[in-house]
Protein backbone atom coordinates (compact mmCIF):
# COMPACT_ATOMS: atom_id res chain seq x y z
CA UNK A 1 0.00 0.00 0.00
CA UNK A 2 1.44 3.62 -0.53
CA UNK A 3 1.85 6.05 1.68
CA UNK A 4 -1.18 7.77 1.57
CA UNK A 5 -3.16 4.91 2.98
CA UNK A 6 -0.96 3.71 5.71
CA UNK A 7 0.22 7.25 7.24
CA UNK A 8 -0.22 7.50 10.88
CA UNK A 9 -2.36 4.15 11.26
CA UNK A 10 -0.82 2.45 14.06
CA UNK A 11 -2.37 2.12 17.32
CA UNK A 12 -1.23 2.28 21.17
CA UNK A 13 -2.09 0.89 23.66
CA UNK A 14 -0.25 1.34 27.34
CA UNK A 15 2.06 3.48 25.09
CA UNK A 16 2.88 0.63 23.20
CA UNK A 17 2.73 1.49 19.39
CA UNK A 18 1.76 -1.23 17.05
CA UNK A 19 0.97 -1.12 12.98
CA UNK A 20 -0.69 -4.73 12.72
CA UNK A 21 -4.22 -4.36 14.41
CA UNK A 22 -4.31 -8.07 14.60
CA UNK A 23 -4.13 -10.08 17.58
CA UNK A 24 -3.55 -13.27 17.42
CA UNK A 25 -3.99 -16.35 19.84
CA UNK A 26 -1.34 -19.42 19.85
CA UNK A 27 -3.98 -22.13 21.01
CA UNK A 28 -5.44 -24.85 19.16
CA UNK A 29 -3.16 -25.21 16.34
CA UNK A 30 -2.10 -29.20 15.27
CA UNK A 31 1.56 -28.08 16.43
CA UNK A 32 4.12 -25.74 16.68
CA UNK A 33 5.75 -25.46 12.97
CA UNK A 34 1.87 -24.61 12.13
CA UNK A 35 1.63 -21.71 14.81
CA UNK A 36 4.85 -20.33 13.72
CA UNK A 37 3.92 -20.05 10.01
CA UNK A 38 0.11 -18.99 10.52
CA UNK A 39 1.49 -15.93 12.96
CA UNK A 40 3.76 -14.90 10.30
CA UNK A 41 1.13 -14.75 7.89
CA UNK A 42 -1.29 -12.81 10.06
CA UNK A 43 1.44 -9.88 10.26
CA UNK A 44 0.41 -10.02 14.06
CA UNK A 45 2.94 -7.99 16.53
CA UNK A 46 0.89 -9.30 19.77
CA UNK A 47 0.83 -13.06 20.57
CA UNK A 48 -1.45 -14.12 23.24
CA UNK A 49 -0.57 -17.05 25.61
CA UNK A 50 -1.47 -19.21 27.95
CA UNK A 51 0.77 -20.06 31.28
CA UNK A 52 1.04 -23.92 32.22
CA UNK A 53 2.95 -26.34 34.59
CA UNK A 54 5.73 -27.45 32.21
CA UNK A 55 5.36 -31.22 31.73
CA UNK A 56 8.17 -32.65 34.18
CA UNK A 57 7.73 -36.14 32.60
CA UNK A 58 9.07 -34.83 29.26
CA UNK A 59 11.33 -31.61 29.75
CA UNK A 60 12.95 -31.45 26.50
CA UNK A 61 9.60 -31.38 24.85
CA UNK A 62 9.91 -28.25 22.22
CA UNK A 63 8.67 -24.86 23.92
CA UNK A 64 6.16 -21.95 22.38
CA UNK A 65 9.24 -20.26 22.91
CA UNK A 66 11.28 -22.00 20.14
CA UNK A 67 9.01 -21.34 17.46
CA UNK A 68 7.33 -18.26 18.40
CA UNK A 69 10.23 -15.58 19.91
CA UNK A 70 8.95 -13.46 22.47
CA UNK A 71 12.00 -10.72 21.05
CA UNK A 72 10.08 -10.77 17.71
CA UNK A 73 6.41 -10.74 18.91
CA UNK A 74 4.78 -9.02 22.28
CA UNK A 75 3.71 -11.96 24.25
CA UNK A 76 -0.05 -11.16 25.73
CA UNK A 77 -0.45 -13.47 28.54
CA UNK A 78 -3.64 -14.89 29.51
CA UNK A 79 -5.37 -15.87 32.67
CA UNK A 80 -7.41 -19.15 30.73
CA UNK A 81 -8.42 -21.07 33.12
CA UNK A 82 -8.46 -18.86 35.98
CA UNK A 83 -12.09 -18.84 37.64
CA UNK A 84 -11.01 -16.46 41.18
CA UNK A 85 -9.19 -13.22 41.38
CA UNK A 86 -6.37 -14.88 43.33
CA UNK A 87 -5.80 -17.70 40.57
CA UNK A 88 -5.58 -14.47 38.27
CA UNK A 89 -3.18 -12.34 40.11
CA UNK A 90 -0.74 -15.84 40.89
CA UNK A 91 -1.01 -16.22 37.09
CA UNK A 92 0.29 -13.33 35.81
CA UNK A 93 2.53 -12.87 38.81
CA UNK A 94 4.26 -16.09 37.07
CA UNK A 95 3.95 -14.83 33.39
CA UNK A 96 5.86 -11.62 34.02
CA UNK A 97 8.41 -13.45 36.28
CA UNK A 98 9.06 -15.88 32.97
CA UNK A 99 8.67 -13.16 30.43
CA UNK A 100 9.24 -9.28 32.23
CA UNK A 101 5.76 -8.16 30.62
CA UNK A 102 3.16 -6.04 32.37
CA UNK A 103 1.00 -6.10 29.26
CA UNK A 104 -1.25 -9.38 30.35
CA UNK A 105 -4.58 -10.22 29.09
CA UNK A 106 -7.60 -10.80 31.78
CA UNK A 107 -10.07 -13.23 31.07
CA UNK A 108 -12.62 -15.04 34.08
CA UNK A 109 -14.63 -17.46 32.62
CA UNK A 110 -18.10 -18.43 33.74
CA UNK A 111 -18.65 -22.31 32.82
CA UNK A 112 -19.61 -24.06 29.53
CA UNK A 113 -21.68 -23.99 27.35
CA UNK A 114 -21.48 -20.29 27.20
CA UNK A 115 -18.23 -19.71 28.58
CA UNK A 116 -19.39 -16.29 29.55
CA UNK A 117 -17.14 -13.10 30.40
CA UNK A 118 -17.93 -13.57 34.49
CA UNK A 119 -17.86 -10.18 35.12
CA UNK A 120 -18.34 -9.86 39.46
CA UNK A 121 -15.32 -12.16 39.20
CA UNK A 122 -13.22 -9.99 36.13
CA UNK A 123 -13.92 -6.43 38.35
CA UNK A 124 -12.58 -7.98 41.34
CA UNK A 125 -9.73 -9.86 39.66
CA UNK A 126 -8.99 -6.37 37.41
CA UNK A 127 -8.93 -4.80 40.51
CA UNK A 128 -6.23 -6.97 42.06
CA UNK A 129 -4.06 -6.91 38.87
CA UNK A 130 -3.87 -3.32 38.30
CA UNK A 131 -2.94 -3.24 42.12
CA UNK A 132 0.09 -5.21 41.70
CA UNK A 133 0.89 -3.05 38.77
CA UNK A 134 -0.34 -4.75 35.58
CA UNK A 135 -1.99 -3.34 32.94
CA UNK A 136 -4.66 -5.10 31.85
CA UNK A 137 -6.41 -5.82 28.51
CA UNK A 138 -9.82 -7.30 29.80
CA UNK A 139 -11.68 -9.70 28.15
CA UNK A 140 -15.55 -8.69 29.37
CA UNK A 141 -18.91 -8.70 27.76
CA UNK A 142 -20.80 -6.67 25.63
CA UNK A 143 -21.84 -4.11 28.32
CA UNK A 144 -21.38 -0.94 28.05
CA UNK A 145 -21.36 0.12 31.92
CA UNK A 146 -19.15 -2.66 32.90
CA UNK A 147 -17.16 -1.71 29.90
CA UNK A 148 -17.03 1.63 31.56
CA UNK A 149 -16.42 0.49 34.93
CA UNK A 150 -13.12 -1.67 34.10
CA UNK A 151 -11.80 1.08 31.73
CA UNK A 152 -12.23 4.14 34.84
CA UNK A 153 -10.28 1.07 37.13
CA UNK A 154 -7.76 1.56 34.90
CA UNK A 155 -7.96 -1.17 32.63
CA UNK A 156 -5.85 0.09 29.37
CA UNK A 157 -7.90 -1.66 26.46
CA UNK A 158 -11.39 -3.03 26.55
CA UNK A 159 -12.34 -6.54 24.32
CA UNK A 160 -15.66 -7.54 24.59
CA UNK A 161 -16.97 -10.42 22.71
CA UNK A 162 -18.51 -10.53 19.33
CA UNK A 163 -19.87 -13.82 19.62
CA UNK A 164 -18.70 -16.80 22.51
CA UNK A 165 -15.56 -17.78 22.29
CA UNK A 166 -14.94 -20.35 19.46
CA UNK A 167 -18.55 -20.29 18.22
CA UNK A 168 -17.33 -18.52 14.79
CA UNK A 169 -20.70 -16.69 14.62
CA UNK A 170 -19.89 -13.48 13.82
CA UNK A 171 -20.00 -9.96 15.39
CA UNK A 172 -23.57 -10.11 17.05
CA UNK A 173 -23.86 -7.30 19.02
CA UNK A 174 -22.78 -4.52 16.45
CA UNK A 175 -25.30 -1.97 18.70
CA UNK A 176 -23.32 -3.12 21.82
CA UNK A 177 -20.09 -2.89 20.32
CA UNK A 178 -21.06 0.68 18.85
CA UNK A 179 -21.68 1.86 22.22
CA UNK A 180 -18.64 0.55 23.69
CA UNK A 181 -16.36 2.18 21.51
CA UNK A 182 -18.32 5.62 21.64
CA UNK A 183 -17.91 5.69 25.48
CA UNK A 184 -14.50 4.62 25.87
CA UNK A 185 -11.11 6.91 25.90
CA UNK A 186 -9.15 3.55 25.52
CA UNK A 187 -8.81 1.17 23.14
CA UNK A 188 -11.39 -1.62 22.12
CA UNK A 189 -11.07 -4.60 20.57
CA UNK A 190 -13.73 -7.40 19.41
CA UNK A 191 -12.35 -10.77 21.18
CA UNK A 192 -13.98 -14.15 20.31
CA UNK A 193 -16.30 -14.73 18.06
CA UNK A 194 -14.72 -13.47 14.68
CA UNK A 195 -15.47 -16.78 12.66
CA UNK A 196 -14.06 -15.59 8.90
CA UNK A 197 -12.29 -12.63 7.48
CA UNK A 198 -15.14 -10.55 6.91
CA UNK A 199 -16.08 -11.26 10.82
CA UNK A 200 -13.02 -9.12 10.96
CA UNK A 201 -13.38 -6.53 8.65
CA UNK A 202 -16.54 -6.21 10.20
CA UNK A 203 -15.57 -5.55 13.57
CA UNK A 204 -13.00 -2.82 12.23
CA UNK A 205 -15.63 -0.92 10.04
CA UNK A 206 -17.65 -0.69 13.73
CA UNK A 207 -14.60 1.38 14.76
CA UNK A 208 -12.54 -1.34 16.83
CA UNK A 209 -8.98 -0.57 17.14
CA UNK A 210 -7.69 -4.07 16.49
CA UNK A 211 -9.16 -7.53 16.54
CA UNK A 212 -8.11 -11.01 18.71
CA UNK A 213 -8.61 -13.72 16.48
CA UNK A 214 -7.58 -17.56 17.38
CA UNK A 215 -10.18 -20.46 16.40
CA UNK A 216 -10.63 -18.83 13.28
CA UNK A 217 -7.39 -19.28 12.36
CA UNK A 218 -5.68 -22.28 14.00
CA UNK A 219 -9.07 -24.17 13.10
CA UNK A 220 -9.07 -23.56 9.75
CA UNK A 221 -8.33 -25.85 6.75
CA UNK A 222 -5.59 -24.04 6.10
CA UNK A 223 -4.40 -22.46 8.58
CA UNK A 224 -1.59 -20.37 7.20
CA UNK A 225 -3.88 -18.90 4.47
CA UNK A 226 -6.62 -17.86 7.09
CA UNK A 227 -3.99 -15.86 8.73
CA UNK A 228 -3.34 -14.00 5.63
CA UNK A 229 -6.78 -13.59 5.24
CA UNK A 230 -8.00 -11.74 8.52
CA UNK A 231 -4.40 -9.76 8.10
CA UNK A 232 -6.35 -8.64 4.81
CA UNK A 233 -9.86 -8.33 6.82
CA UNK A 234 -8.57 -6.24 9.35
CA UNK A 235 -6.57 -3.95 7.24
CA UNK A 236 -10.26 -3.79 4.91
CA UNK A 237 -12.30 -3.09 7.18
CA UNK A 238 -9.69 -0.21 9.31
CA UNK A 239 -9.77 1.21 5.85
CA UNK A 240 -13.51 1.32 4.95
CA UNK A 241 -13.86 2.75 8.50
CA UNK A 242 -11.54 5.34 7.85
CA UNK A 243 -13.07 6.13 4.38
CA UNK A 244 -16.42 6.41 6.29
CA UNK A 245 -19.22 4.27 4.34
CA UNK A 246 -22.00 5.75 2.27
CA UNK A 247 -25.40 6.52 4.44
CA UNK A 248 -27.62 3.24 3.75
CA UNK A 249 -30.69 4.19 1.76
CA UNK A 250 -34.48 2.44 1.66
CA UNK A 251 -34.55 3.10 -2.27
CA UNK A 252 -31.81 2.69 -5.09
CA UNK A 253 -29.78 5.71 -6.36
CA UNK A 254 -28.19 5.91 -9.65
CA UNK A 255 -24.37 5.22 -10.12
CA UNK A 256 -24.86 7.16 -13.63
CA UNK A 257 -25.79 10.46 -14.39
CA UNK A 258 -29.54 10.60 -15.54
CA UNK A 259 -28.97 13.97 -17.85
CA UNK A 260 -27.38 14.44 -21.17
CA UNK A 261 -29.34 10.75 -22.27
CA UNK A 262 -29.13 10.30 -26.34
CA UNK A 263 -32.88 11.09 -27.58
CA UNK B 1 16.48 -45.38 53.16
CA UNK B 2 19.47 -44.36 54.78
CA UNK B 3 19.03 -42.39 57.23
CA UNK B 4 22.52 -40.90 57.01
CA UNK B 5 21.60 -39.20 53.39
CA UNK B 6 20.17 -36.01 53.82
CA UNK B 7 16.92 -36.03 51.64
CA UNK B 8 14.49 -33.27 50.27
CA UNK B 9 10.88 -33.95 50.00
CA UNK B 10 9.47 -31.27 47.42
CA UNK B 11 5.68 -31.20 45.73
CA UNK B 12 6.68 -29.99 42.28
CA UNK B 13 3.65 -29.38 39.87
CA UNK B 14 1.62 -31.68 41.83
CA UNK B 15 3.34 -34.69 42.11
CA UNK B 16 5.88 -35.61 44.92
CA UNK B 17 9.42 -36.19 44.88
CA UNK B 18 12.55 -36.79 46.27
CA UNK B 19 15.86 -35.21 45.73
CA UNK B 20 18.64 -37.23 47.15
CA UNK B 21 20.61 -33.65 48.05
CA UNK B 22 20.26 -29.91 49.34
CA UNK B 23 19.14 -28.32 46.73
CA UNK B 24 18.30 -24.20 45.22
CA UNK B 25 15.91 -23.88 42.86
CA UNK B 26 18.44 -23.48 40.51
CA UNK B 27 19.43 -27.01 41.40
CA UNK B 28 16.41 -28.11 41.19
CA UNK B 29 15.93 -26.89 37.51
CA UNK B 30 18.78 -28.55 36.32
CA UNK B 31 17.94 -31.68 37.80
CA UNK B 32 14.79 -31.75 36.47
CA UNK B 33 16.64 -30.87 33.06
CA UNK B 34 14.68 -27.73 32.47
CA UNK B 35 15.60 -24.35 30.46
CA UNK B 36 16.16 -21.80 33.16
CA UNK B 37 15.16 -19.07 30.79
CA UNK B 38 12.00 -20.78 29.76
CA UNK B 39 10.16 -21.18 33.40
CA UNK B 40 8.91 -19.47 36.02
CA UNK B 41 9.09 -20.44 39.65
CA UNK B 42 6.44 -19.95 42.41
CA UNK B 43 7.58 -21.42 45.93
CA UNK B 44 5.17 -22.10 48.55
CA UNK B 45 2.71 -19.58 46.42
CA UNK B 46 5.50 -16.50 46.63
CA UNK B 47 7.65 -16.06 43.26
CA UNK B 48 10.97 -16.42 42.95
CA UNK B 49 12.64 -13.98 41.48
CA UNK B 50 14.88 -15.43 38.64
CA UNK B 51 17.97 -13.96 39.96
CA UNK B 52 17.81 -15.14 42.84
CA UNK B 53 17.47 -18.77 41.86
CA UNK B 54 20.66 -20.02 43.00
CA UNK B 55 20.79 -18.61 46.02
CA UNK B 56 17.03 -19.78 47.41
CA UNK B 57 17.24 -22.76 48.83
CA UNK B 58 14.75 -25.57 49.14
CA UNK B 59 13.68 -27.35 52.67
CA UNK B 60 11.55 -30.80 52.83
CA UNK B 61 7.76 -29.99 52.44
CA UNK B 62 8.13 -27.28 50.00
CA UNK B 63 5.57 -26.75 47.52
CA UNK B 64 6.51 -25.09 44.37
CA UNK B 65 4.77 -24.57 40.55
CA UNK B 66 7.20 -24.64 37.78
CA UNK B 67 5.21 -22.90 34.64
CA UNK B 68 6.17 -22.29 31.07
CA UNK B 69 3.92 -20.29 28.35
CA UNK B 70 2.15 -22.69 25.76
CA UNK B 71 -0.62 -22.14 23.21
CA UNK B 72 -3.33 -20.09 24.04
CA UNK B 73 -6.15 -17.70 22.90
Amino acid sequence: MDAYVTAEDGWTVAGRNFDSRLIVGTGKYKDLPTTAAAIEASGAEIVTVAVRRVNLSDPKAPMLQDYVSPTRYTYLPNTAGCFTADDAVRTLRLAREAGGWNLVKLEVLGPPPTLYPDMPATLEAAAALIGDGFEVMVYCSDDPIAAKRLEEMGCVAIMPLGAPIGSGLGVQNPLMIQMIIANAKVPVLVDAGVGTAYDATFAMELGCDAVLVNSAIAMADDPVLMARAMKAGVEAGRLAFRAGRIPRLGAANPSSPTTGLIR
Amino acid sequence: MDASIETLDLTVNGEPGTFPMRLTVAGLIAALQLDIRKVAVELNREIVPRSTYAQVSLNSGDTLEIVHFIGGG
